[in-house]
């Protein structure tokens, strides 16, 4: 048993373990165990990735344009986040300048993954958090619409339409096969929504379900397909021809009326279905702004996005800004670079992986990983029966990275309190607006809360944002500029013998940076630093705590044996576990030592 | 959300005289006589749906994205009425043990009746540790709920081969399900991901039929992989004239050529993109400009460069690359020079393509 001090924080494993495995509704597999007092209050929490690939290793000795395919299979949730940071490190290292068409397009299939990321981890994956299923079959279908129609003007939401939705939900409930809404947490006394409420956000948790699918045709009219569209260093693969011979087998008129015609079904479910869900819900749930804050209010990272000018990562030019926060000073955005290895540097104190010297981190262009499993004296259970991890020791599969030595905070409310910090319009004014409709302070976006309504925020911003490079990619059109591909330096034989690039992205979940280096055409190595990293990785050489970690402290739940509370906090994050552990291994490292036992 | 087959089909506005008629087809089209329509009727009026767990391994969850964009029949659809996914990481609302709770009465209540589907597959190495839920070796979990199932989907390359974390030098010793489960029937459904209508059809044919559909000699659905991409690729007809993309966003790119140069491997791979193609038919990766790079196929990772042609493929019996494969077609037809005015075509519009300009009107067919 023991006690720490960190970061304000005060850890203490002296109360009750519980232990939740699997943390469900997310990508990938995560566990998290945490102390309760004789209060049921949280007073040490412990964040583990259960699982690790091992991609960059797999991607040394290959062809650096093919690497977009091997990295977009880290995540097929967030999908094609990797692979535009890999073609972005790939053309960064070659020096290759795409073209502004191939820019405009990555952008509008990039914001498309926010818009659909964002809506479906809203309905699909935290909607259960607040809403309770169950409940909806006590509501009443002539109030459910009148709440509805109360606020917003979306046409799906007569009397009847509910009483219909009412008597399937009926139905299936007396069926006695609840399926995926079995053994959830219906009932528990933290679930606070009217039954007309619930009702309601289960009409649309259906509703959803069916349109998401809609939004992702961008990607699949640009990319071929979704999940796991096609890229290409120097540009993008498809080529545009509107009205000449063959453009039937290319992206012409009709295609691009489709696209158009996707956005505007895309701003309409999100300003008149999301937005006013998570307004209405959040208007139930406002203690929850004063809960799951952890360093949110201390720490923030973003690497940026959405370049409105081709090959320029520059202020000017980036529509999402690059910067950090340390330390809670809201006036001083720091900033930051990829290429400096003082800056971001990864840690293994705590992660099953081995440096010659761990009293340092590493820069990823120089990192090391080399797994090491190996569990702590205090572990409870055997190595392959794990009841209790020792957080003294190893214990998670994620790395922890560090920005100036600070554990971080990445993600929607990192973007909207840097942002909002800013003063930038498009990201302070729609804030105002949530904090004066749900009557709370500032304050209230430092918590869970302040993630959820982030996240919902941006994935309006996003659809808009799709809008406007639409417009954009049109007047290009319109001007004769059909170009899609730079293909000067497409032949290896045209490479230096040696070359090194970072690529970056901010991704839905937060910073995404990818770093290779290429020798004699082939990759040398390969490594990537992911959001969910910066957010669920274990704790540092100094206890210094990562964002999951903070972020459950100080945390009161009503059973012990229920969680509800914890998935709550760390949905709000939306995890993706496949994403954060993926990472290993540099130059020269000896990573095949393996042997089938 | 009902809770039968027959419910479903009624809410899709359709008549009990017509689901009769659908029993008595599907009786029929299983060799039986008239008297089993009645039977089918019954079975899919009362019969509870199909209990289904789906497990994930090593993998980054574009299965369920995939399959959660299917559209005919809606997922929605799959899930909530054709189906019970009584246990799914991603989208359940249990977690922890509540979560294990209701997968472990799953699996005694209908032990020998419910579907296993499996996303990712197991690590073996580190004693299976590189994949952990619950602190155990993920290829525990698998063996213990594969034991009483009727039948494994395998979703995906992963499951059904091994895919990325299986590419060399597969660090974590990552296996195919197969691998590992031998006394199960296995409908591998490759892909990554796979097509989302292909993996509802081979759900609601396994929950409509009772049956598991036919497979290939290498575990996959005939349905869907018994013909390569390239033998129903719109862009064939351009293979077969030797009409070729050259290089990325030239004349032929622009005109909808053959990728075949620019690396596709749809000759070579078996798979429905470009007769089903990709959310709701919109496209596949041909259609949106980049070659196919066979992700159905068995360790399309280390079969060299996405971008490498392929050499040696087989078309009409004729053994030869495809280089001559379009001027032994052309020769076929009776008109080589056809081959030939091709190659000028294409020729002359690479250097127009450098203006990037979409070409005038050409003669580039060789009519």
């Amino acid at each position: 048993m023991s006690v720490i001090e960190t970061q304000g924080f005060r850890l203490d494993n002296s109360g009750k373990r519980v232990v939740v495995d699997p943390i469900t509704r997310i990508e990938g597999h995560l566990r998290v165990e945490v102390n309760l007092d004789k209060d049921n209050v949280i007073r040490n929490a412990v964040s583990t990735g259960t699982m690790w690939r091992g991609l960059e290793v797999i991607l040394q000795g290959r062809d650096p344009r093919d690497a977009w395919a091997f990295v977009e299979r880290i995540c097929g949730v967030c999908t094609g986040t990797h692979a535009l940071a890999s073609v972005r490190a790939v053309e960064d290292a070659l020096n290759i300048k795409i073209p502004d068409n191939a820019n405009i397009v990555r952008n509008l299939m990039h914001a498309t993954l926010y818009a659909h990321d964002h809506l479906v981890h809203f309905y699909h994956l935290h909607a259960l958090d607040w809403v309770d299923v169950v409940s909806a079959l006590k509501a009443d279908p002539k109030r459910t619409s009148e709440l509805a129609q109360s606020i917003s003007s979306w046409p799906m939401s007569s009397p009847g339409y509910y009483r219909d939705l009412q008597n399937r939900l009926k139905k299936f409930v007396e069926s006695g096969q609840l399926g995926p809404f079995k053994n959830g947490y219906w009932g528990h006394p933290a679930y606070k929504l009217p039954a007309e409420a619930n009702l309601m956000a289960v009409g649309h948790y259906l509703e959803a379900l069916d349109f998401q699918k809609e939004i992702v045709k961008v990607q699949t009219i640009f990319g071929g397909k979704n999940p796991h569209p096609n890229w290409l260093v120097g540009g993008v693969p498809c080529s545009f021809n509107l009205d000449g011979v063959g453009a039937v087998g290319a992206i012409n008129m009709e295609r691009l009326n489709l696209v158009s015609k996707i956005i505007d079904d895309t701003i309409a479910f999100i300003d008149n279905v999301y937005i006013p869900d998570l307004l209405a819900i959040a208007s139930f749930y406002k203690d929850w702004g004063a809960i799951g804050g952890g360093i949110s209010s201390q720490n923030l990272l973003c690497y940026g996005e959405f370049p409105d000018i081709a090959n320029d990562d520059g202020s000017k030019s980036l529509l999402m800004p690059r910067g950090a926060i340390l330390g809670g000073n809201l006036k001083e955005i720091h900033p930051v670079s990829l290429k400096d290895v003082n800056l971001i540097q990864e840690h293994v104190n705590h992660s099953w992986y081995k440096y010659a010297d761990e009293t340092k981190g590493l820069h990823p262009w120089d990192g090391v990983t080399e797994p090491s499993f190996v569990l702590g004296k205090g572990t409870k259970g055997t190595k392959t029966d794990i009841k209790n991890l020792d957080e003294s020791a190893k214990y998670s599969w994620v790395k922890s990275p560090r920005f100036k030595g600070q554990p971080m905070e990445v993600g929607p409310l990192a973007r909207y309190v840097m942002y909002y910090a800013m003063g930038v319009p498009e990201f302070k004014e729609p804030v105002d607006m949530v904090l004066k409709k749900l009557d709370v302070p500032v304050q209230a976006l430092f918590s869970t809360l302040g993630r959820t309504a982030a996240r919902g925020l941006e994935a309006s911003w996003a659809a808009h944002k799709m809008k406007y490079f639409f417009n954009k990619l049109m007047t290009n059109l319109k001007n004769g500029n059909l170009a899609t591909a730079n293909v000067d330096s497409w032949e290896p034989r045209t490479w230096p013998a040696e070359a090194k690039g970072a690529g970056y992205c901010e991704a839905p979940r937060g910073a995404l940076g990818h770093w290779i280096k290429i020798r004699n055409t082939k990759i040398d190595n390969y490594q990537c630093i992911v959001p969910t990293t910066w957010n669920a990785g274990p704790r540092d050489a100094k206890n210094q705590i990562g964002a999951y970690e903070a972020s459950l402290m100080n945390t009161k739940v009503a059973k012990a044996d229920e969680p509800l509370e914890i998935i709550r906090t760390i949905h709000s994050f939306d995890p993706c576990l496949a994403c954060a552990t993926h990472v290993i291994s540099p130059e020269g490292e000896e990573v095949t030592r393996v042997t089938v036992r | 959300m009902i809770d039968t087959f027959y419910g479903l089909m009624r809410r899709q506005g359709i008549t009990r005289r017509s689901f009769l008629k659908y029993c008595s087809l599907t009786a029929a089209s299983l060799g039986f006589g008239p008297a089993y329509a009645q039977q089918i009727a019954r079975a899919l009026e009362t019969k509870p749906r199909m209990p289904v767990v789906w497990l994930h391994g090593l993998e980054c969850t574009c299965c369920t994205e995939s399959f959660i964009r299917s559209a005919h029949p809606l997922a929605k659809d799959v899930i909530l009425s054709m189906i019970s996914l009584d246990f799914d990481d991603t989208i359940m609302a249990a977690a922890g043990d509540q979560a294990i709770a209701a997968l472990e009465d799953t699996i005694t209540k209908y032990k020998g009746n419910y579907i296993l589907a499996v996303e990712g597959n197991p690590p073996l190495n580190e004693d299976g540790m590189f994949c952990m839920p619950r602190g155990k070796p993920f290829v525990e979990k698998l063996k213990h709920v594969a034991k009483d199932c009727k039948a494994i989907v395998a979703w995906g390359s992963c499951a059904s081969w091994g895919c990325v974390q299986a590419a060399k030098p597969n660090p974590t010793q990552a296996v195919p399900i197969d691998k590992v489960i031998t006394d199960k029937p296995i409908v591998k459904v490759p892909g990554c991901p796979p097509i989302a209508e292909v993996m509802s059809a081979v759900v609601t044919f396994i929950a409509a039929f009772d049956r598991i559909p036919e497979l290939d000699r290498q575990g996959r659905p005939k349905m869907f992989y018994s013909q390569r991409v390239h033998d129903k690729c719109y862009r064939r007809p351009h293979f077969d004239a030797g009409q070729f993309v050259e290089q990325w966003d030239d004349f032929g790119a622009r005109a909808g050529y053959c990728l075949y140069k620019v690396g596709c491997k749809g000759p070579t791979t078996y798979n429905a993109c470009s007769s089903t193609r990709w959310n709701e038919s919109l496209s596949f990766p041909i259609g949106s400009g980049h070659g196919c790079f066979g992700c159905s196929e068995p360790d399309f990772w280390d079969k060299g460069s996405f971008y490498d042609r392929l050499t040696n493929i087989k078309a009409f019996g004729v053994e030869a690359n495809a280089d001559q494969v379009g001027a032994v077609v052309g020769g076929l037809a009776g008109a080589a020079i056809v081959a030939h005015a091709a190659v000028g075509a294409i020729q002359r519009a690479a250097t127009r393509s450098k203006t990037n300009a979409v070409a005038p009107t050409t003669k580039a067919g060789g009519e």
